[in-house]
């Protein structure tokens, strides 16, 4: 998947490297800004510290 | 077996042969690459809660400290200005308490009958800065009305709706994160009997003193109860109680700290010596 993706980004190997570098930079920021802190609410995992 | 022989020429043949492997190979080979990625992202989901998080919300919540400090600072220049003008009560007061802080303001350091902070002006509001020594020299931050989520991730210490404000007879109660969104309580249990908090509103700093650290379950909540050490009771001092996660990484039990009032001093009287460094 990972292969096929490279290999079908468009120009020289130096070109392909760095939009592949780029796509992962963008899939990460999307993650922490958008999806993680809409997970966190229905996470396991989350914290609570108050009394109830 | 046709496998075999397709998977010695994938051997020789190198990354050519890739678009002649069969389907059941193609779905393997997602299949793994799927799993790898789901790894992957949930180990920088890890990095995201217990990393990021902080990072943000320690970043969010030094602005509101700085926006709070200066507003006090400004307050604290007007109403000392409208006090020399002999009109100290009129020119702060929208309410009727603000005119009986004005005139506790002018006794330095009362602790018998300290104003009661008037509180915030909503729910989700920054109100005030606490200041603990203890857990570092510059530790402050801002303390906002509620305890939602909402509030906890982004403002640190969240104030229990319904407890008693800073200075009042009963218990003012402040939840805050162990890890994650700041972690303001990270070290909540290095606070020792004797350390002091400095509660800071607009209408000057409450010092408080710890007594008494507990471990409970979360239900427990007659430790925000007015009387802490007697529930049920009617409340007679001006306790303070901090509410935390505990163990350090997890949420199963809550530590608590409890601290008594000891003084208060107006915001004209500047900060108590011990923050004055903190204070700005």
């Amino acid at each position: 998947m990972y292969g096929w993706i490279f290999r079908h980004l468009p120009g020289p190997l130096w070109a392909r490297i760095l939009i592949a570098i780029v796509l992962i930079v963008a899939v990460v920021l999307l993650l922490m800004q958008y999806v993680f802190p809409a997970f966190v609410e229905y996470s396991p995992f989350t914290e609570t510290s108050t009394i109830e | 077996m046709s496998n075999t022989a397709q998977h010695g020429s994938v051997a020789t043949k190198g990354a050519r042969s890739a678009s002649r492997r069969s389907p059941l190979q193609w779905i393997i080979q997602i299949f793994g690459e799927l799993l790898i990625t789901v790894g992957l992202i949930l180990l920088l989901f890890v990095a995201w809660q217990l990393w990021w998080t902080n990072i943000a919300a320690n970043s969010a919540q030094d602005d509101t400290v700085q926006s709070l400090s200066q507003e006090f600072k400004d307050a604290a220049g007007s109403s000392a200005d409208a006090a020399t003008d002999g009109v100290g009560n009129g020119a702060e007061s929208s309410d009727g308490t603000s005119g009986e802080n004005a005139d506790s303001s002018a006794q330095n350091t009362d602790a018998s009958n300290p104003p009661v902070a008037a509180g915030a002006p909503g729910e989700g509001e920054a109100y005030g800065i606490v200041y603990i020594p203890r857990l570092g020299e510059n530790y402050q931050r801002p303390i906002a009305e509620g305890t939602s989520t909402e509030v906890l991730d982004t403002l640190g210490l969240g104030h229990y709706e319904d407890t008693a404000e800073p200075g009042e007879i009963g218990n003012f109660s402040l939840a805050g994160h162990r890890q994650t969104n700041g972690a303001v309580l990270d070290n909540i249990d290095q606070l020792q009997e004797g350390d002091k908090i400095y509660v800071r509103t607009r209408e000057g700093y409450y010092t408080y003193s710890v007594y008494k650290h507990e471990i409970v379950l979360p239900t427990q909540v007659e430790v925000i109860a007015p009387n802490p050490d007697n529930p049920g009771a009617a409340p007679t001092e001006r306790i303070m109680t901090l509410t935390s996660c505990h163990p350090r990484y997890g949420d199963t039990e809550r530590y608590i700290v409890h601290a008594k009032m000891e003084s208060f001093q107006p915001q004209s009287a500047g900060a108590p010596a011990e923050i004055a460094g903190a204070v700005n």
